[in-house]
């Protein structure tokens, strides 16, 4: 297990080294850069830009920023945002409990109602609830999810005037009652396609496995149902969710650029986003590191899930 | 010094009155809204405004007020380089030596008096500055205001390894003196009339807090600024909200609010609809979309004010290339474009067309420039004059060179794509072919447009310095950046009167020859159409009924620029 752990992080190490170089060559290469969202509008000069850019260096050879940028990261240093002067980590932090709120209950919530569809679902298979399930999985995945939230904000906020239409909190109240209102609507949007997509994984893990020689074995043994559901055919189902569940992390950190966009929610996605859109070197090199951090641990933890579940494999 | 021809041009559209939401908590404001009740129940579309007394200001500062913003301010030191959105936080952090006020006035702030000729700040020559400063100025953190601040700030500016946002005027100062707490005097290596503009949105940093900094680049002040406005830092949510609180021991009238939060909503439809849900009670910058304009005036308890802005948008031509080198074809597509269809279709008939470069409301506007007429069959004739052949698809060309070009400008904005539809359409009726170029906003803006890479692109500018007409930087041969120049001359304009005109310009005092000089060129630019100027931009802002001192001002970045004189009618 131990050798085994050793590889998966050598190996893990070179693929983030190989990351950070592709990622540091295309952004830097791409066109256009930091300073351009002053060139139009601004009283900047042409003087001016060239100034500034010279004291941030831009003007270097691409090897020689990337050295400098790569020694810093392994000194702990990811560099500062050219948006807002603060340390890279400090910002991405910043976004990251607005994304692991959301995320975390979306996903709950997905994982929760889906897999009780999907296990259902394939129980009762093309029964009119497995029918509907089907159809209405079908009819959330096509649903582009801008236009269900801007769906949700007519409905129950502008209509209805239920709920906010959006922002993380009531800026000065902040309460707990205040923070679960503003996240059902957004969550309730994102967990619909995370729905959809749990409920036809399970649904079609839990159809391979009731159809399996030891389920029909254990109805032999005259087990009755719910134990041969609970105790076989479950279980065993859960097995290739372990993977959905170990892709799913990065996916969580990373945040729902659409969802934060229409809901004006202040995580991860948007920060992305943004940063794109400036240029912001230094943060789209940090959020992408994270990002491929994650991918790799997750990966790894679904690995090592797996065997803990599933007594046939062993790591080595 | 200098008074505009007229208030600036503000409409006002509202449906009916109900109360704003400035207090801190929706009880507090459900119980306040109780007297706006009879006015609310009127039917939507009808105004109710009655001849009324404005209450008076309250006592004290009181509630709040949340600005909705789709871009988000992420610098807070006033020197740094920064966008219009930064600066409407600045204005209510920090305090200029003087202001101009919405009539084009000079409005004196940390200074006691605007230096002049006539008072004895500013010598007959124009070399040598003295101004005298405010006493009782402190800072937020209560340390008192002095020469020093001023003479710091200067001096930061000019400092080599500081990131100063723009340097122009600053470095012609030398010998910077603190003659007293209360008084500084230099001397401009030049006469230099654009920099009593210049200062006006110059904002004084603390010497004693960023002069304290080891890296003023990276200073804590940075990120949690110490000023003198009327308000002072609170606290930043990153990609959400920056908080404001009242500065009691303010220097000036005001604040009358005990908050102001500054809320990021990057998407304009979003920013719209938490206006409309009462969520924002104030929409700045960009405002409300046109599109969104007419059902706006139709809401019950909000007010749209239409707000003319000092950008100018216009078809900015590289004058270097190929076709739109020839002065005959920018006529001849000038008189080709439907500019009335455009503003009216496109834009909702919201902004104003113009010939110029500044906005009207300058006192430097020159309104007797000739007005543009929609005539295709002249352009077609004025081309065929100048040896523009029609080929056999029907484009133009001359001596093997054929009448196309492309036209760019920022992709996601779809009001400008309609437009360049329409252009494309325009243009092909008089034999020139224009193609669609867009590109995103960090891309079109960087070695594309600052190395003159382009043909044409359709950009909304504001060209003004500061508010000073002085557009050196912008049509003076010497700014080409392609060439080697250090301005934003990135169309490559270069004509010798007006290089001479604009150096006469900078160096005028007197407001009546100096009108006279950049009436000249503004003639010259509209004869030669170095650019094809489409119309000055007026913004659709937003507030909610019941917000008094909302005051739209064309001479700042923002605004923002009053909160401080802004408050709640049932908080009075």
């Amino acid at each position: 297990m131990i050798s085994y752990l050793v590889r998966r992080l050598g190996q893990a190490v070179l693929l983030l080294l190989i990351v950070s170089m592709v990622g540091f060559a295309i952004l830097y290469l791409a066109p256009g850069g930091p300073l351009s969202q002053f060139a139009a509008g601004t009283d900047m000069s042409q003087e001016d830009l060239d100034r500034i850019a010279e004291q941030l260096g831009l003007n270097r050879p691409l090897p020689v920023q990337y050295a400098e940028w790569l020694l810093r990261m392994l000194t702990g240093d990811w560099g500062r945002s050219y948006r807002d002067g603060e340390p890279v980590l400090y910002v991405i932090g910043s976004h990251l409990g607005a994304t692991l709120q959301l995320m975390l209950t979306a996903t709950l919530l997905a994982i929760m109602i889906g897999c009780w569809i999907g296990i259902l679902g394939a129980i009762r298979r093309y029964s009119i609830f497995d029918t509907l399930a089907t159809v209405g999985a079908m009819v959330a995945l096509s649903i582009p999810t801008f236009w269900f939230g801007l769906v949700a904000i007519y409905v129950f906020s502008v209509e209805l005037e239920w709920l906010p239409s959006g922002n993380r909190e009531t800026v000065g109240d902040g309460s707990l009652l205040d923070l679960l209102r503003h996240l059902i609507l957004p969550a309730s949007v994102l967990a619909l396609v995370e729905t959809a997509i749990w409920s036809r994984f399970m649904r079609s893990s839990m159809l391979d496995v009731v159809n399996q020689d030891y389920i029909r074995t254990a109805r032999a043994k005259g087990l009755p149902e719910w134990q041969v559901l609970a105790g076989h055919a479950m279980r065993n189902a859960a097995l290739p969710m372990i993977t959905v569940v170990g892709l799913q992390l990065p996916t969580l950190l990373g945040g729902a650029l659409v969802t934060e966009t229409v809901f004006t929610w202040p995580g991860m996605g948007r920060l992305f986003l943004d940063s794109i859109s400036y240029r912001d070197y230094p943060v789209v090199m940090g959020i992408l590191m994270f990002s491929a951090t994650m991918v790799l641990v997750g990966s790894l933890l679904a690995d090592m899930l797996y065997a803990v579940a599933d007594p046939r494999i062993r790591l080595g | 010094m200098t008074k505009a021809p007229g208030r600036i041009g503000e409409e006002a559209f509202s449906a009916s009155p109900t109360e704003g939401t400035g207090s801190l908590s929706r009880r507090r404001t459900l119980l306040a809204t109780g007297a706006a009740g009879l006015a609310a129940a009127l039917p939507r579309g009808t105004s109710a405004q009655q001849p009324q007394r404005t209450p008076p200001a309250p006592d004290r500062p009181r509630g709040q007020v949340i600005v909705g913003l789709s871009q988000e301010p992420t610098v807070f030191n006033p020197l740094m380089p920064a966008i219009e959105v930064d600066q409407g936080v600045w204005w209510n952090l920090f305090s200029p030596l003087w202001f101009i006020d919405p009539d084009g006035k000079f409005v004196p702030d940390l200074a006691r008096e605007i230096p002049t000729v006539a008072n004895g700040g500013i010598s007959a020559d124009g070399l040598t500055w003295k101004v005298r400063l405010r006493p009782g100025v402190k800072w937020h953190d209560g340390t008192p205001f002095t020469a020093e601040d001023v003479k710091y700030t200067f001096d930061l500016i000019n400092n080599t390894s500081f990131r100063a946002r723009t340097r122009v005027g600053h470095n012609l100062l030398q010998d910077i003196t603190v003659t007293a707490p209360d008084e500084i005097t230099w001397r401009m290596e030049r006469a230099y009339a654009p920099y009593l503009s210049i200062l006006s949105l110059t904002f004084i940093v603390p010497k004693h807090v960023l002069g304290a900094a080891s890296d003023p680049n990276t200073a804590p002040f940075n990120t949690a600024p110490v000023g003198t406005g009327p308000f002072r830092w609170g606290s930043r949510t990153p990609g959400d909200n920056i908080t404001l609180t009242a500065h009691t021991s303010y220097h000036g009238r005001g604040p009358f609010l005990e908050r102001v939060v500054f809320k990021y909503i990057p998407d304009l439809t979003v920013l719209y609809t938490q206006f409309r849900t009462g969520q924002v009670d104030y929409t700045g910058i960009q405002g409300i979309s046109p599109p969104f304009v007419r059902e706006a005036r139709t809401l019950r308890g909000r007010t749209i004010h239409l707000s003319p802005t000092a950008s100018v948008e216009s078809i900015s031509p590289n004058l270097e290339f190929g076709p739109l080198a020839d002065k005959q074809v920018r006529q001849a597509l000038y008189m080709g474009m439907n500019k009335r269809a455009i503003i009216d279709a496109i834009y909702y008939g919201l902004p104003t067309p113009t010939e110029s470069f500044i906005p009207r409301e300058s006192w430097a506007f020159n309104p007797d420039l000739p007005a543009h007429r929609h005539d295709p069959a002249a352009a077609n004739a004025l081309l065929d004059a100048a040896g523009w052949q029609r080929g056999s698809d029907g484009i133009r060309a001359k001596n093997g060179v054929r009448l196309e070009f492309a036209n760019s400008t920022t992709t996601g904005n779809p009001v400008r794509e309609q437009a360049q539809q329409l252009l494309m359409q325009d243009w092909r009726t008089i034999g020139a072919a224009m193609r669609i170029n867009n590109m995103p906003a960090a891309v079109i803006w960087g070695e594309f447009w600052q190395q003159s890479r382009f043909n044409s692109v359709m950009v909304g500018v504001n060209f003004m310095l500061g508010s000073d007409p002085d557009v050196t930087p912008r049509f003076h041969s010497g700014g080409i950046p392609a060439k080697g120049g250090r301005g934003n001359n990135n169309i490559q304009y270069a004509n010798p009167e007006v290089d001479a005109l604009l150096v006469q310009g900078a160096t005028q005092f007197d407001q009546a020859a100096r009108r006279a000089t950049y009436a000249r060129i503004q003639g010259i630019i509209r004869d030669d159409l170095a650019i094809l100027p489409l119309f000055q931009y007026a913004v659709a802002e937003g507030t909610k009924e019941g917000l008094i001192g909302y005051k739209p001002n064309i001479n700042t970045s923002s605004n923002c620029w009053n909160i401080r004189e802004w408050y709640w009618a049932r908080a009075a």
